[in-house]
């Protein structure tokens, strides 16, 4: 079932004054329960004020947002107990840490579901192991942790509140390379260890191919294509000409293609590509 | 060819002054480094390393606590020539919109020229010229704010060699940029390191950008790790990974096919040359 389904979903900023906006226009899709999804487009394309309709946060100007079969504005006083099913991860989430102790940072959410105490210190214990933070440190100030662990923390804070829906905005950005294979490596495992869906905003092609099962492409407010991963970097000159691009490893098999050596199936990611060409030469893999 | 940037058993550490007694952070140990007039050098490091502590070392934002840190000669601890070496070093950061002054593109442009005492027909002049060297001359009356991103991040960039600086230290610039942004501010850089000679210091992330410089710098813990020709640091794979760091997707292609057994140069770092060694391979 779907998990989320818009219909012909349209927002306009400033309607009716010379700056009005069309930043979404007309998007329907079905996102299902369960998947792991990349939404990738350029600046201004629509990404941000797309995902802020799924958890109730703008409303559209005209058009229809499902959370998990129950559309949304249809019923205001419904409208919390919705927001709570779509966890919504801003970029630089740490910025927006404010208590004394990690673990009541991470604990405000859940506080708010109204959970008890015992229930809340169990959530917190599990999040935090999720995310990989040590138990010692959730007696300790956010603002004393490292860039990365400041993250981990406000990423808890809202997988604690067990989302059926998480979706993150540009959850690696500003990290190194480490850092960044750290947290999506996180968000895969939590992904397969809850089995909720996720959704991943990003800029960076090859982060996206290497962990999304399907890809969202925004363009200038319209939806692209919400496809398979290898069938959306099949259409490199298509993302190159919209300001997107495709990972690094595809463009190096394009140009093979060019020059009169192709594959059966589009290769977007590094250990692919080594088991293809592996396969190629008759080589055990 | 001229050193431009020198550190000298450069050290500096952060003191926190709210602690009591205020603790003390070393972030750069005895840093050594030579950078030539014209040169492009990218700085790589996990964060915390203390790369960005060490651009700034050279625009004379932070000052060395032990050792010395020159621009084109200048001592940077020398209050005096604060001004000469400002205007010979520009700075540009990550977030474009933390440097962006004004609401129009070119009075944006025309910040810092106006604050050195530049006569205006001058300004007038260099503005334009730096607008259309980062290809945002038609976009000199238009809102800041309503630029994209790569936009922007131009913008900062003509502000920055309007005042005809011999040297740009870019930190991060397209961290937080979409791929067209990305594409567009590297082509910017180097186009003015190739045409115009200005010497560039680009702090990446990205191990595709720093492929594209002269020279790679790898920064672990304050100190210079590693220091040489793109070709020469990324055929290091593994180590670069036990420091936090990767290689760009074609030299981990190549490095795991020679682990497979498979006959493969290990110091390819472009796409282009990726292709024609696994053509020869697989034709």
């Amino acid at each position: 079932m779907a998990v989320i389904k818009t219909e012909n979903l349209t927002y306009i900023y400033g309607e009716g004054t010379p700056f009005e906006k069309r930043a979404v226009d007309n998007v329907s899709l079905e996102i299902n329960e369960g998947e792991m999804i990349g939404v990738i487009g350029h600046t201004g394309s629509g990404k941000s004020t797309l995902i802020q309709h799924f958890n109730g946060l703008l409303k559209p100007s005209s058009g229809n947002v499902y959370i998990d079969g129950e559309r949304l504005w249809e019923d205001k006083a419904r409208l919390r107990q919705i927001r709570f099913k779509v966890g919504l991860v801003f970029q630089y989430p740490e910025y927006q840490l404010f208590e004394e102790t990690c673990y009541k940072d991470i604990a405000f959410g859940p506080k708010n579901m109204g959970l008890t105490e015992s229930e809340i210190d169990i959530r917190i214990k599990e999040t935090a192991e999720m995310v990989g933070l040590k138990s010692e440190l959730l007696e300790k100030s956010p603002f004393e942790l490292s860039g990365g662990q400041k993250r981990r923390v406000a990423i808890a804070g809202v997988m604690a509140m067990r989302p059926k829906v998480l979706i993150l905005d540009e959850p690696a950005s500003g990290l190194d390379p480490k850092g960044r294979e750290q947290i999506l490596t996180m968000l895969k495992d939590y992904h397969t260890a809850t089995k909720s869906t996720v959704m991943i905003v990003s800029h960076s092609m090859e982060d996206v191919a290497r962990y999304a099962d399907r890809i969202l492409v925004m363009n200038r407010g319209a939806l692209y294509c919400l496809d398979d991963t290898e069938k959306v970097f099949a259409k490199a000159d298509e993302l190159m000409a919209m300001g997107l691009s495709v990972p690094q490893i595809t463009r190096v098999f394009a140009r093979l293609k060019e020059m009169g050596v192709s594959f059966n199936k589009d290769v977007y990611t590094t250990p692919y590509a080594v088991k293809t060409i592996l396969e190629r030469l008759g080589k055990s893999v | 060819m001229d050193s431009f940037l020198k550190a000298e058993g450069l050290w500096f550490s952060y003191i926190n002054e709210a602690e009591d007694p205020p603790v003390k952070t070393e972030v750069l140990k005895g840093v050594d480094l030579d950078i030539k007039k014209g040169e492009f050098v990218a700085i790589l490091g996990y964060n915390g390393s203390g790369k960005s502590t060490l651009a700034k070392c050279f625009n004379a934002i932070n000052i060395p606590e032990k050792g010395k840190a020159y621009v084109d000669g200048i001592d940077t601890s020398d209050e005096e020539r604060l001004l000469d070496i400002r205007q010979r070093v520009g700075m540009v950061f990550q977030n474009p919109d933390n440097q962006i002054v004004a609401t129009i593109v070119e009075e944006d442009c025309a910040f810092a020229l106006e604050n050195m005492g530049v006569p205006p027909a001058e300004i007038r002049q260099r503005v334009d010229d730096a607008l259309k060297t980062v290809g945002m001359y038609d976009y000199r009356e238009h809102a800041v704010h309503k630029l994209s991103g790569g936009q922007k991040q131009r913008v900062a960039i003509a502000g920055i060699i309007a005042m005809r600086p011999e040297c740009i230290l870019l930190d991060e610039p397209t961290a937080m940029l979409d791929p067209a942004g990305r594409r567009e501010v590297m082509k910017t850089i180097k186009m003015l390191n190739r045409e115009q000679g200005v010497t560039i210091v680009l702090i990446t992330h990205y191990m595709e950008e720093a492929a594209q410089a002269d020279r790679v710098v790898v920064i672990d813990s304050g100190e210079i790790m590693l220091d040489g020709a793109p070709k020469q640091i990324f055929t290091q794979v593994q180590t670069l990974r036990n420091l936090g760091l990767d290689v760009p997707q074609v030299t981990e292609l190549c490095y795991e096919l020679k682990k497979a057994g498979v006959d493969i140069a290990q110091d390819i770092i472009g796409e282009e040359e990726c292709a024609k060694a696994l053509f020869e391979l697989l034709k």
